[in-house]
C-alpha cells in the first residue's frame, strides 16, 4: 500500500518543531507500524536525511517503551502498543499523522521521542516494598484471595508507556499513579509502606506538573493494557485515608 | 504547610472539594425543585407566596442559604484553579485528535458548561433573587397577613417567550453538565465499586434528564398560561 504521512519533526527540546509530510510506497500489510517507520528511516538515510527518531524495545507489546499519538489517538487505531499494531488497521492512500505524547512532563527530546523520566521519579517516591518479604513463598502460604491478587495483578500489567497521559485531555497521570499505588496496596506485602506511599507518589505526581483527573475515561479506553479507572477510585480512597490517618502533619 | 493546607493544594484535595460541593449543589437542586412546583398549583400563587416568605424567615434557611453560595464559590474558584492547571500540563496542542473516540462529549467540556451556568445563574439571581430581597415587591394578602407577591414577580418574568426560552436551553446545559458531574463525584469520592457504580451511572443519567425537564416544565407551562 502507498501512505502519506505526516510526521514530527523536532531537532531538540528547544526546537519548535513542524509536521512534515513523507510518501511512502510498498507497504506490506503484515508489517508491524514500527516496521513501516523502519522503511521510512531506511529511505531517508539513503538519501542522507536524518531518520524519524522513535522509542522502541521489545517490540512485543510488553516493555512499555514505544509511544506514538497515531491520527488522533496514542498507539494508533487498535487498543494495543504501537509495535503490535499492523498495517492492516490502515487501507492504502491513507493520510497518518504522527506526533509525540503531548504534556509538560514528557518533554520532547528530538522528533518523536519524549522523556518520560516523570514516570520514573512517581515510581522513586513509594512505587516500592522496602521491608523483607523473604524469598519466593510457598503456595498459598500468603493469606490472600484470589480475587484481590488477581486485581493486583491487573493492576500490575501497567507497562508505564504513558498512553494514559497522552489521551487525556488534562494530561493527567492517575491512571498511571493509581495502577503503581493499587497493585501494592492490595498485596500484603505492600502494608508496611501503604499510607506513606499513597502520599508520596501523589505528592510527585503533583510535582511533575500532571493535570488533574476529571473522569473522562479517556486513559482506560485507550490503554494498551486495559488498566481500569476504578484504580483511580482506589487511589484516591487510598489517598484520602492516609491524609486523615498518617502521622505526617 | 499544614497538612491541611497540603491536601488542599493537592490535585486530589482539590478535586474532592469539586466533589463535594457539586454534590451538595445537586441536593439543592432537588429543593429548590421541589419549592418551586409550587408556583404550578393551581392557586393563583398562594401557596408559592407563602413558601417564598418562610424560605425569607427562617433562620436555618438563611444560614444553610449562605452555605449554599460559598459552595458554589468554592465550586468556581476550584474549577477555574484545576483548569488552568490541566491547561497548563499540555502546552503543545495535537493537531489530529480523536478524543470524541474514547470519552463523552460533556466530560470533556465541563468547564464550557459549568461557565455557561454561571452565566444563567447570575442573570436568575439579578431577576428573581436580587429583585425579590431589594427590589419593590407588589404585596398580596392571605387571610389578613401581608405577603411579597413573588409568584407575580414570577409569571410577569415569564410571560417573555425570550427569558423563557433561556431558562429552557440553560436546563439543557445543565442537563448535560449533570450527565457527568453526578457519577463522576462518586468517583473522585473513591466510591467505586462493581455493585453500585452502574447504578450510581443509571440514577445520575436519570436525574440529569428529569431534574432539568423539570425546572424547565415550569416556565414553559406559566407561560402558556398567560397567553
Amino acid at each position: 500500500m502507498n501512505l502519506t504521512l505526516k510526521i514530527w519533526r523536532q531537532k531538540n527540546s528547544a526546537d519548535k518543531g513542524a509536521l512534515k509530510e513523507y510518501k511512502i510506497s510498498n507497504i506490506s500489510e503484515d508489517m508491524s507500524f514500527l516496521e513501516m517507520l523502519d522503511v521510512l528511516n531506511e529511505e531517508l538515510s539513503e538519501k542522507g536525511e536524518d531518520p524519524v527518531h522513535f522509542d522502541h524495545d521489545c517490540r512485543e507489546g510488553i516493555c512499555g517503551m514505544c509511544s506514538l499519538y497515531i491520527d488522533g489517538k496514542p498507539h494508533g487505531p487498535q487498543q494495543t502498543t504501537t509495535c503490535q499494531l499492523h498495517m492492516r488497521s490502515f487501507k492504502d492512500g491513507d493520510v497518518i499523522t504522527i506526533e509525540p505524547w503531548r504534556a509538560k512532563s514528557f518533554p520532547v527530546l528530538k522528533d518523536l521521542v519524549v522523556d518520560r523520566s516523570s514516570f520514573d521519579r512517581i515510581i522513586q517516591a513509594g512505587g516500592y516494598v522496602s521491608v523483607n518479604t523473604g524469598g519466593v513463598p510457598d503456595a498459598n502460604e500468603i493469606p490472600i484471595s484470589k480475587s484481590i491478587a488477581d486485581l493486583a495483578m491487573d493492576a500490575a500489567q501497567c507497562i508505564g508507556c504513558g498512553a494514559c497521559v497522552a489521551a487525556c485531555k488534562n494530561a493527567s497521570a492517575m491512571l498511571f499513579t493509581s495502577a503503581k499505588i493499587s497493585q501494592l496496596a492490595l498485596l500484603p506485602q505492600g502494608q508496611v509502606e501503604r499510607k506513606v506511599r499513597a502520599e508520596k507518589m501523589v505528592a510527585q505526581m503533583d510535582a511533575e506538573g500532571f493535570g488533574a483527573c476529571t473522569n473522562t475515561g479517556a486513559c482506560e479506553a485507550e490503554c494498551p493494557k486495559g488498566i481500569s479507572i476504578t484504580n483511580i477510585a482506589r487511589m484516591n480512597r487510598e489517598y484520602f485515608s492516609a491524609i486523615a490517618s498518617s502521622d505526617n502533619v | 504547610m499544614s497538612w491541611v493546607s497540603k491536601t488542599l493544594s493537592s490535585t486530589l484535595g482539590q478535586k474532592v472539594l469539586m466533589a463535594l460541593t457539586g454534590l451538595f449543589l445537586i441536593l439543592f437542586l432537588v429543593v429548590h425543585l421541589a419549592g418551586n412546583l409550587q408556583l404550578l398549583f393551581p392557586d393563583g400563587g398562594e401557596s408559592f407566596n407563602k413558601y417564598a416568605a418562610n424560605m425569607a424567615n427562617n433562620p436555618l434557611i438563611r444560614v444553610v442559604s449562605i452555605g449554599n453560595f460559598a459552595f458554589i464559590l468554592i465550586h468556581v474558584i476550584y474549577s477555574i484553579i484545576l483548569t488552568k492547571r490541566n491547561k497548563q500540563s499540555r502546552p503543545v496542542a495535537y493537531a489530529v485528535s480523536k478524543s470524541s473516540t474514547n470519552s463523552a462529549w460533556a466530560s470533556r467540556n465541563m468547564g464550557i458548561l459549568g461557565t455557561i451556568i454561571l452565566i444563567f445563574l447570575l442573570v436568575h439571581l439579578k431577576g428573581f433573587y436580587y429583585e425579590v430581597k431589594f427590589g419593590s415587591v407588589p404585596m398580596a394578602s392571605y387571610d389578613g397577613e401581608e405577603y411579597k407577591d413573588v409568584f407575580a414577580i414570577v409569571a410577569n418574568a415569564y410571560s417573555n417567550i425570550l427569558y423563557v426560552a433561556f431558562y429552557v436551553v440553560s436546563m439543557g446545559f445543565l442537563a448535560f453538565h449533570l450527565s457527568h458531574g453526578f457519577a463522576s463525584a462518586f468517583q473522585t469520592l473513591g466510591l467505586n465499586h462493581v455493585k453500585y457504580s452502574p447504578l450510581i451511572r443509571k440514577v445520575g443519567l436519570g436525574f440529569s434528564i428529569l431534574i432539568p425537564a423539570l425546572f424547565a416544565l415550569i416556565p414553559l407551562v406559566m407561560f402558556f398560561q398567560n397567553q
